[in-house]
């Protein structure tokens, strides 16, 4: 048995230690947005959040989880979240699979860099989009940060 | 809105005859069923279905005016529902913040023999250009119909209503009605004859930036991909198939799943292997346990380095004509010709969708039901008929959201057939997920390819002969009948090559369908992806062996007007002719390809060590006219970040007959750090009748005009892709 917070819920779970994060939080709790890309960590498609910080929760063995995790169904009420909102001004997805990542890794990115240079976001964000969203995505984070300091973005 | 912006199509109201027709008449229009008729369940982009309150096939109008526009097309990011839903909604004249969209359901298109909602394929850009009159009738018959119904229940003649953004009215008696009152009786209604559609002119939403409609529920992780289907009681397979193309199953020994929980059974196929278990990961840990023998069968030996030397010596062998205009072989000999040669490759590339080939199928006595991200419902549908052996009308086919497409998803599901075998099995419903290297490894690539190109340039640097020869794997081969192929050509094996805008005085362009065990399909740009380089790479040789300037050369060889005005906004856009510093370079490029002109500029810095930084690519698109701004330049942006991950890294290899590459480690993708800072999308739109494609025409001109900026920038010529084969160091 494990025992985890998701998106302030707690779950008592029938599941192996070694069980990945991300199939124990699709699977066993039913919540799809976190989605499934390579399976090694790689395209962070599966980002989530434990206590803030973005992990690939595909290679990150669900009984290991000390922290309360957030994923995309649980980061704002109605897309308030300054980094939706951001998406949603921009119009940043095209097929979306890899959104959900994309936007927690942003929230996370954010908090550590509250007003990133391009140089930062290039350093900062390495999951992958292969529609090639990424201009999109580089804007929409300029606007999230200004949205976040309380100004018009 | 001011309803008498219809006035055009008003004169014609009155010549029409008004019939009201009862609950069994279907009329005669293509697109009309009437209300009750026939419920169809359409599995939806978002939650829930209308049930039987449509109005017709394609709409469904709620009493609260909620307008659902059923599309024929998959959503995989082009923005295709959204342009489609815009086409409906600009004939309709509805409240566009009240439209939803859901798929059109391709059981009911079987039922109707296909002609209810077409192909409904989602391949070569076709959504919009293909579907444009369906869509534009759709709305015009759907709003004409509300119309009727409004005059008829104020006994007035339907001339001296209109309709205004979701209303009906009739001015002189100051009198309104929602479409949501009127649609019930409006399903009954039965046009003589369908209603004139709009000019471009009339056009109050098509065209303007609009934001997607699926973008909401792509925040919040709300929005269905096929692999977050559920159905009760479903358990999980993982697969793997043969390394080797062709090859078989050999052997398993299963011992290694001992203590791993859940599991329910092997499945094995003559050249595949399932795990069965009651969750996803405890089948690919059971997977990962089996230790498989395969026979790699008569292609283990075959490696990347044969693939290439059979195509380069193709080169020089037999070929089939697919062109020939004028007499290329006299103008090559003439004296005093200047001869330029040169020989072109391109690799086989993945497609690598995000989202990675996965199905969901429950399979009953008397009913097959399939939850999947394909860009063909229908054939989704077909091949579900074949493994089954059950009818159509028993067979649903839930499409979802898909996670990228690429061409992956534009023919008969591979991980269908794998998800049916599993089911037959073990009786139960299945979810069947492709790992990332099961994905990368058994994908249908595009092909490799070589040219070879010579052209010959008289005393002015006019371009006298044009001369190519085409070696590529057929991808007919795989999906059409042999008598497609007999003449020994085909149309994406030579495409922007043969036929092209270029004013070559004579053209010789042959080609030999060269194919190896490695199977091959449809990737973003089909044959475009490879030939745009070649040709565009080779022309820009041209103009430097004429002493010319690459866009003043190309410029001298049109007479189109559609393709000097891309050719002249990507240069001007581009700041071509201002200058840069050695180790920096601009390079040039033009297609056409699905039904567009595409055309860019790619500016460069190469260091004096090699290292490559694309600073800035300018992509102008002639797709004659534009649905939704907002979406094309999404599909140009993101078709410069997929064509340059390709030309970058993209490379798939054969070792002892097997793909090499298996996922993101080793099959690269761009990120964040690597896309282009800037990348700006220009219109240059020429109107008329055609509808061009957004989706691939952009792919075509990054490769070459990213060569031909490294040329400018080093002297130094890539002729084969990827970049990871060019030393680019210079000195001086």
């Amino acid at each position: 048995m494990i025992t985890l917070t998701v998106n302030g819920k707690q779950h008592q779970l029938d599941v192996e230690d070694d069980a990945p994060l991300l199939w124990v939080i699709r699977d066993e709790l039913g919540l799809t947005g976190t989605k499934f890309g390579c399976g090694i960590g790689q395209c962070g498609a599966c980002t989530v959040q434990i206590d803030g910080q973005p992990v690939r929760s595909c290679s990150f063995p669900a009984g290991a989880v000390q922290g309360a995790i957030t994923t995309i169904e649980g980061l704002s009420e109605n897309l308030k979240h300054p980094v939706q909102q951001a998406w949603l001004a921009e119009d940043v997805p095209q097929c979306g699979y890899c959104q959900s990542g994309q936007i927690l890794a942003a929230a996370a990115f954010l908090k550590d860099n509250p007003n990133p240079t391009d140089e930062d976001i290039d350093a900062g964000l390495t999951n992958i989009c292969r529609c090639g969203t990424y201009p999109r995505i580089r804007k929409a984070i300029h606007r999230a940060a200004k949205l976040a300091a309380g100004q018009e973005a | 809105m001011d309803g008498s912006q219809l006035a055009p199509a008003a004169p014609a109201l009155s010549r029409r005859t008004l019939i009201f027709a009862g609950l069994s008449a279907a009329g005669g229009l293509a697109i009309g069923v009437p209300f009750n008729a026939r419920a169809g369940q359409p599995p939806t982009l978002t939650a829930g279905t209308n049930g039987d309150k449509e109005m017709t096939a394609w709409l469904v109008i709620d009493p609260d005016n909620t307008v659902t526009i059923r599309v024929p097309h998959s959503e995989m990011g082009q923005g295709t529902t959204t342009a489609l839903a815009m086409l409906v909604a600009e004939e309709l004249e509805c409240d566009w913040s009240k439209v939803r969209i859901e798929y059109a359901s391709a059981t009911r298109n079987a039922e109707a023999g296909g002609k209810l909602y077409g192909p409904m394929r989602t391949v070569g850009s076709q959504g919009v250009r293909t579907s444009v009159p369906m869509m534009q009738q759709a709305g015009a018959s759907a709003r004409e119909r509300l119309l009727y119904a409004a005059a008829r229940q104020w006994n007035v003649d339907p001339a001296s209503c209109s309709v205004a953004s979701g209303q009906c009215l009739h001015k002189a008696s100051n009198r309104r009605l929602d479409y949501g009152a009127l649609a019930p009786a409006a399903a009954l209604v039965t046009l003589e004859a369908e209603p004139a559609i709009k000019t471009p002119d009339q056009y109050k939403l098509v065209g303007n930036w609009t934001p997607r409609l699926d973008t909401p529920a792509k925040l919040d992780g709300s929005a269905q991909f096929g692999l977050d289907a559920k159905v009760p009681g479903m358990v999980y397979a993982a697969v793997y198939s043969a390394p080797v193309f062709g090859g078989s199953l050999k052997s398993v020994d299963e011992s290694g799943l001992k203590g791993i929980r859940g599991i329910v059974g092997v499945v094995k196929t003559k050249d595949a292997v399932a795990v069965v278990a009651d969750r996803y990961w405890r089948a690919k840990k059971g997977l990962d346990a089996l230790a498989i023998e395969w026979d790699g069968g008569a292609n283990a030996t075959v490696d990347s380095a044969q693939l290439d030397k059979g195509l380069r010596d193709a080169l020089d062998g037999p070929m089939a004509t697919a062109e020939k205009d004028g007499d290329a072989a006299a103008a090559l000999a003439a004296p005093g010709a200047k001869l330029v040669e040169a020989v072109y490759e391109a690799p086989f590339l993945a497609h690598a969708t995000m989202e990675p080939l996965n199905c969901t199928v429950h399979l009953q006595p008397d009913r097959f039901d399939v939850w999947i991200s394909t860009q063909s419902p229908m054939a989704v549908l077909q091949t579900a008929v074949e493994e089954t052996g059950l009818p159509a009308e028993k067979i649903q086919v839930h499409n979802a959201f898909v996670g990228g497409g690429f061409g992956r998803r534009g023919g008969a599901p591979d991980e269908m057939v794998h998800a049916i075998a599993v089911a037959k099995a073990v009786n139960k419903p299945v979810k069947l997920i492709w790992s990332r290297e099961q994905d990368v490894r058994r994908d249908r690539y595009r092909p490799q390819a070589a040219v070879k190109f010579r052209a010959a340039l008289d005393g002015a640097g006019k371009a006298t002969a044009f001369q190519a020869r085409v070696a590529v794997p057929s991808l007919l081969r795989a999906i059409a009948p042999p008598a497609a192929i007999a003449s020994g050509v085909e149309p994406m094996a030579v495409e922007c090559i043969a036929k092209s805008f270029y004013t070559f005085p004579s053209r010789d362009i042959e080609v030999l369908l060269k194919n190896s065990h490695v199977p091959v399909s449809f990737w973003r740009g089909v044959g475009s992806s490879q030939n745009g380089f070649f040709i565009e790479g080779f022309v820009d040789e041209m103009a430097h062996a004429a002493g010319q300037d690459p866009y003043r050369f190309r410029r001298a060889m049109l007479e189109r007007p559609d393709v000097l005005g891309v050719l002249d906004k990507t240069a001007e856009k581009g700041n071509w002719g201002s200058p840069l510093p050695k180790g920096r370079g601009r390079g040039i490029a033009v297609i056409e390809a699905y039904g567009s002109v595409s055309g860019q500029v790619v500016e460069v810095t190469v260091s004096p060590a090699g290292e490559l930084k694309v600073d800035r690519v300018v992509s102008v698109i002639d797709c004659y006219h534009a649905v939704n701004p907002n979406t094309i330049e999404q599909q140009m942006q993101g078709a410069v970040i997929f064509a340059l991950t390709a030309a970058l890294w993209g490379e798939i290899t054969i070792k002892d007959g097997a793909p090499e590459q298996a996922n993101f480690d080793t099959y690269r993708i761009a990120r964040m750090a690597e896309s282009p800072p800037e990348i700006e999308v220009h219109l240059s739109l020429s109107g008329g009748d055609k509808w061009g494609g957004i989706g691939e025409p952009g792919v075509g001109p990054l490769a070459p005009a990213l060569v031909n900026a490294i040329f400018a920038a080093t002297g130094k010529r890539v002729r084969r892709l990827p970049l990871t084969y060019a030393d680019l160091s210079w000195s001086g």
